[in-house]
């Protein structure tokens, strides 16, 4: 498998990154490295097998569902870029 | 003032007033301006560790000291500590102060242990030898142009030339245990959801771990009781009871496995080599039964790593937007290039890189051949250990196939750095409890580390193996 520019830019796009043209070779260079690499997995037979997906041991670890704060609004947006009083704050998104 | 060989020996002199808790932060205090150039410490918590030092002076008189009193530890930049900063090494967590104090290091502060300051680190937790950090590399105090390991490369060498006297740091494919063997310490990985993650900055969830290093294995033992265990903040957090890690056992004659590849393999230092097999020669004739064993699915660990870490990566590091915290791009034209502009300037390259692949592998055409292909192979592995593990006590071999490389090494081809982490991702893929022990040095003066993992929830058994080990090296 070898990814194309095309690929990269969507991949890029979903990640939302984007590169500068010098910066997209060097991406695609690297990131095609590392594909033919994790592509050594390809060998094993993993034929009937159940995919891991959860590591821990526990099950259903719950907690009592109390309503409480654990963080007021001044420290929610205490390390905000931009905000108001209420809000955290974006550039317009409807023109 | 001399440097402590074990908390104990701090609290005895505490005790007997030979010294106060002030002194004791003084002297760390010192050798960290001392080492400055090593760049192992981002910020230092100067008069507020002397303030604190204070009160537990006071405590100390008074009775009523913690059981952690007189320690001072280091935090890796990836663990929240309240009102302080925190950056994982990252120009995009620019100016991010810690609304709240994470499990393990409230579980610290609060047996009166003292935050002497936050250490340098790859970016994210993603890298082996300290380089990909947005505050430039730490060196390695052996060497100053070799590097520590990574990713908590300054928590090790933090440790390493006593300017704190345990630090905590996170591993994920051997981020403890690495810098650990290249520093000359002890580095402790528990078991997969032995302590909490709350307070963890997420790098790749189904691996992540705080680590421990020390000097001292009794320490190292004691922080892990401390610091492991139930957690109302992290539901994954095991809620089996925390042994008394710190009264450690003595071990039985047990059975020891070794994996043939792990010192045949032509990529393993001449000097490694022979360091293990002495340490196996001398286990078995401390009575213990050592076998050689082969694990085929070892070629196959490194790319399963790579593989769900990136993935877990790209989904976890989607929360760094500059919209509630960190930095923000200047150039703000839509919203999506407003996200875009941030994140690719405030992230570096390597962390871009995997973001890349993981956005890849997870993406609905490439999903299965690529993510749910190692998904399975991470339970062939796991399954391989476990089935190990019913008839073996212990895995040891090398914690690195070399001892530290010099800086920039790897620049201009970043996969060969990745073998650096052989040994030390199969115990993160399968999440069994691993721990690095200093195994002597190279021909050129260079720490060389013995790592040790054993069945799930056995750290236990880690201790007592390595004490063991350690104490046949003093005679």
């Amino acid at each position: 498998m070898e990814i194309n520019r095309e690929t990269l830019l969507k991949i890029a796009h979903l990640a939302r990154l984007n590169f500068s043209d010098e910066s997209e070779d060097e991406m695609l260079q690297g990131l095609n490295d590392m594909i033919n690499w994790v592509e050594k997995l390809h060998e094993v037979d993993t034929e009937g097998v159940d995919p891991l997906t959860n590591m821990s041991q526990e099950v259903n670890s719950w907690r009592e569902d109390e309503v409480k704060s654990d963080i007021s609004r001044e420290q929610a947006l205490k390390n905000a870029p931009k905000k108001d009083e209420e809000f955290f704050k974006v550039p317009k998104v409807l023109k | 003032m001399d440097t402590f060989a074990s908390l104990r020996e701090i609290q005895e002199k505490l005790q007997s007033g030979a010294v106060t808790c002030v002194q004791v932060v003084t002297s760390y205090l010192d050798r960290i301006e001392k080492h400055t150039h090593l760049n192992a410490f981002l910020e230092v918590y100067h008069q507020e560790a002397l303030q604190k030092a204070q009160q537990i002076d006071q405590k100390i008189s008074d009775g009523t000291a913690g059981r952690l009193a007189g320690l001072v530890v280091g935090l890796k930049d990836m663990l929240c500590y309240q009102d302080h900063s925190l950056q994982a090494g990252s120009k995009i967590l620019s100016g991010f102060e810690s609304q709240f104090t994470g499990t393990a290091v409230e579980r610290l502060l609060h047996q009166d242990a003292i935050i002497i300051g936050r250490q340098n680190c790859d970016e994210f937790g993603m890298g082996s030898s300290n380089e990909n950090s947005a505050f430039g590399a730490t060196l390695n105090g052996i060497d100053t142009k070799r590097v520590p390991g990574g990713s908590s490369g300054g928590s090790a060498v933090a440790v390493q030339m006593d300017m704190c006297h345990i630090s905590l740091g996170t591993d994920t494919g051997g981020s403890v245990r690495q810098p650990a063997a290249f520093t000359g310490i002890i580095g402790l990985k528990p078991t997969y959801s032995r302590i909490s993650r709350h307070g963890l900055v997420a790098y790749a969830s189904s691996f992540d771990s705080i680590g421990i290093f020390s000097k001292s294995l009794e320490d190292n033992a004691l922080i892990l009781e401390i610091i492991a265990g139930q957690d109302e903040y992290d539901s994954t957090v095991s809620r089996s009871a925390v042994p008394e890690f710190s009264s450690i056992k003595a071990l039985k004659k047990c059975k020891i496995g070794y994996i043939r590849e792990s010192v045949e393999t032509e990529g393993v230092q001449p000097e490694i080599r022979e360091k293990t097999m002495e340490q196996l020669e001398l286990l078995q004739q401390s009575g213990h039964q050592v076998t050689a064993v082969d694990f085929p699915l070892i070629e196959y660990v490194l790319p399963t790593y790579y593989l769900l870490t990136t993935a877990e990566a790209s989904s976890n590091l989607a929360r760094y937007d500059g919209v509630k915290y960190g930095y923000r791009s200047q150039h703000q034209e839509s919203l999506d290039g407003f996200y875009k502009n941030t994140r690719s300037e405030g992230f570096g390259n390597e962390v871009q890189k995997r973001i890349m692949l993981g956005t890849f592998v997870l993406s609905a055409s490439y999903y299965d051949a690529y993510y749910t292909k190692a998904q399975k192979v991470r339970r062939l592995i796991k399954d391989k250990t476990r089935e190990f593990f019913d008839s073996f006590d212990f895995l040891v071999m090398p914690t690195t196939p070399t001892t530290a490389f010099e800086l920039n090494k790897y620049a201009d081809d970043p996969l060969e750095m990745y073998w650096s982490d052989l040994f030390t991702t199969p115990a993160s893929v399968s999440g069994n409890p691993a721990i690095s022990i200093p195994n002597g040095f190279d021909k050129n003066g260079l720490p060389i580390g013995f790592q040790i993992i054993a069945d799930d929830f056995n750290e236990q058994g880690l201790y007592a193996l390595s004490r063991e080990i350690l104490k046949g090296r003093e005679n």
